[in-house]
């Protein structure tokens, strides 16, 4: 029964792993969102961040300078969103396309060189602990610092939101850019700072596939996973909490078609990997079937343009 | 000094000219990145953009190219003029190329004239239905259409796959993961011997000038342009929003469905798991540098599909991976929603006035 039992601990622990770039991207989208920007360039912000964290390990052997200049990477990618959709009030879907487009395209041209080289092994913490304990052994240990780091998120990103006077300077951007901007805050200078953060949470989640969770460069690793992001904070509605436990649900649905894959049952591997897209669809159908619980938290000027006549 | 003052009115003439400044400033950023590359930036776009049509056989590949691209293109620009964000068309492409696919094998060995209308006609419906998925649900379940359309792109592509390596494997392809060879009557009649153009090309141009006369003499598109300007004059109008939201989605995914059962009977002539090198995504810039106009899409299609040739051709010259072409294909979109700024503000350099000094 103790190995069962430790079984399960393990699936959860590769269930926590395979939820961080989702919790990551989705808690950065989240915060670009309230203020009232649709970012749709999580999918290319990610790519970008996944090969310049590889390259940067390649190159430099430096793991913390991997990380770090993916993020970098991610804000740097971010800020030609920025530019455009604030700046040159640009429509943010198409730009966000438009980002997504040219950063899957720049992630393989740089990333040509990288095809093939093996990863590094990432530290991974309380290791003895891992093992030792059953159960809650491989729940709660031997994890990389990023896992950690994403599971605090949430928490933080909630705190942040609703208890500091930054937080509720990005709410009311996002739900009246207007009156916001007529108390004296720079709305723009405000969907700056949040559209870069969301692009260095972006840079992050990328980092984190292709330096811990699969080591290694694939042209399109990312595999859809931005796009799931985005459906999340849409399935969380905007609050940073459910993004933690929607990231949760998704990563037990790759990690059970995975399980179910390799034990060989009768179904079709294909349908198997479809299954987190069909559930996505799924939710998204039954959250949002109840237009007021939606708009409850809807960041109410998401996705419009805002000028200010100088 | 520079001022810049919101213009009154957009001007018709910057409107059609903002694509072709983009387009210029999309080859001053590629010469840009090319040079970082260490490439002589000249040579290097002249590979791009020159070489690959400087023969019959190029120009003619750019127009099998071009075909599905413009296709998918007008289809979306129903959907995009009435506020309505299909993404997925790469999902309609292939699950028209899949019902097409699946009805041309039905037909094997078959010969009569109708079996190509037949399949080209399933193709279409099978492409509108898919797209129906994300319009039904956004419509009766208030569910976003970005996320739902983009879903189904990763379903068709997955189903599609089960079928090739599956139930529709070729039983004497040795496990390859490919159909059989479509029949004789199966295929797109080919325009010149040794190029690789097809009639799929009058599919595209009819659809075109349909296309036109729906949006621009007919109430269906002075519809679909109001809702566009303005939801709530559509509401006021009576207008039913939710059955224009379903046909415009309808549109956009048969012609979705046409450019992918015209590449599997056109130039593939089997279904395999690669039928669209990112059609329906590429689409997506085609018909905003078009202007969502059928006029001007045709020109987009040209110029985009020189983007997948250039790419192709730099690929075996220069040692870049075909991923370039998206680089180029992400800058002009970049350059094109930029360079709008003109549209609606008028950017005037005065000179120092003496008080400023």
């Amino acid at each position: 029964m103790s190995f069962d039992l430790n079984f399960i601990g393990v699936l959860i622990g590769a269930i926590m792993a395979s939820s961080v770039p989702l919790i990551l991207a989705a808690s950065g989208e989240l915060i670009t969102e309230r203020s009232g920007v649709l970012n749709l360039g999580v999918e290319g912000m990610m790519i970008i961040g996944a090969i310049s964290g590889f390259a940067l390990m390649v190159v430099t052997d430096n793991l913390f300078f991997a990380v770090i200049g993916s993020m970098l990477s991610g804000l740097v990618i971010s800020l030609i969103f920025g530019l455009l959709t604030q700046s040159l009030l640009t429509n943010h879907v198409a730009t966000g396309l438009a980002l997504t487009i040219f950063g899957i395209g720049m992630s393989a041209m740089i990333g040509k060189n990288f095809v093939g080289i093996p990863g590094k092994e990432f530290p991974l913490l309380f290791v003895n602990f891992k093992e030792s304990i059953p159960f809650l052994g491989p729940i709660f240990f031997g994890h990389s610092i990023i896992l950690y780091f994403a599971f605090g998120l949430p928490f933080l990103t909630n705190y942040f939101l609703k208890k500091t006077k930054t937080g509720l300077i990005i709410r009311a951007v996002g739900d009246s850019p207007t009156s916001a901007s007529n108390q004296g805050i720079n709305v723009t200078l405000v969907r700056y700072s949040c559209i870069l953060y969301g692009g260095a949470m972006c840079g992050l989640a990328g980092a984190y596939l292709s330096l811990i969770y699969t080591p290694q460069w694939i042209e399109n690793m990312t595999g859809g996973r931005g796009w799931i992001a985005l459906a999340l904070v849409v399935f969380a509605t905007w609050s940073p909490i459910k993004v933690l436990i929607g990231a949760l649900i998704f990563g037990g649905i790759t990690i059970l078609q995975l399980h179910m894959q390799a034990i060989g049952l009768r179904i079709p591997v294909q349908l198997l990997s479809a299954l987190p897209y069909i559930m996505t669809i799924i939710v998204l159908v039954v959250i949002s079937r109840d237009s007021r619980k939606i708009k409850l938290n809807t960041p109410t000027s998401l996705g419009q343009i805002f000028y200010k006549e100088k | 000094m520079i001022k810049i003052e919101k213009r009154n009115d957009v001007s018709q003439s910057i409107y059609f000219l903002t694509p072709i400044l983009a387009i210029f400033l999309t080859l001053f950023g590629g010469g840009i990145i090319f040079y970082i590359l260490g490439f002589n930036p000249i040579e290097a776009l002249k590979f791009f953009f020159i070489t690959p049509i400087s023969d019959l056989y190029g120009l003619s590949e750019l127009l099998v190219k071009a075909t599905p691209l413009c296709l998918i293109a007008i289809g979306l620009s129903f959907c995009f003029k009435s506020n309505n964000w299909n993404i997925g068309a790469e999902g309609q492409l292939v699950f028209g190329g899949i019902v097409g696919g699946g009805v041309a094998l039905l037909f094997y060995n078959h010969d009569g004239f109708y079996v190509l209308p037949i399949i080209i006609l399933s193709g279409a419906i099978g492409g509108m239905l898919f797209a129906m998925i994300p319009a039904i649900l956004k419509t009766y379940f208030n569910t976003n259409e970005i996320l739902v359309s983009l879903m189904l792109v990763y379903v068709a592509k997955l189903l599609l796959d089960y079928l090739v390596v599956g139930p529709w494997s070729n039983p004497e392809g040795f496990n390859f993961p490919e159909t059989r060879q479509f029949s004789e009557s199966a295929r797109m009649p080919i325009l010149f011997d040794g190029l690789r153009i097809h009639t799929g090309i009058f599919i595209t141009l009819i659809t075109v000038f349909l296309s036109w006369l729906i949006l621009y003499k007919t109430y269906l598109g002075f519809q679909i342009k109001v809702s566009g300007l303005s939801l709530k004059t559509a509401k006021y109008a009576g207008y039913k929003g939710k059955t224009m939201i379903i046909i415009v989605f309808m549109i956009s995914g048969a012609c979705a469905g046409l450019a992918g059962v015209g590449e599997i009977t056109g130039p593939i002539g089997q279904l395999h798991r690669n039928i669209s090198p990112d059609y329906g995504f590429t689409a997506i810039i085609v018909a905003f540098l078009g202007r969502l106009n059928p006029v001007g899409i045709i020109f987009a299609s040209l110029i985009v599909a020189l983007t997948y040739l250039g790419a192709e051709t730099a690929q075996i010259f220069l040692q870049v991976p075909k991923y370039t072409g998206q680089v180029f294909q992400g800058m002009i979109l970049f350059f094109l929603l930029g360079s709008d700024y003109l549209l609606f503000f008028k950017i005037k350099f005065l000179g120092l006035k003496k008080n400023e000094l």
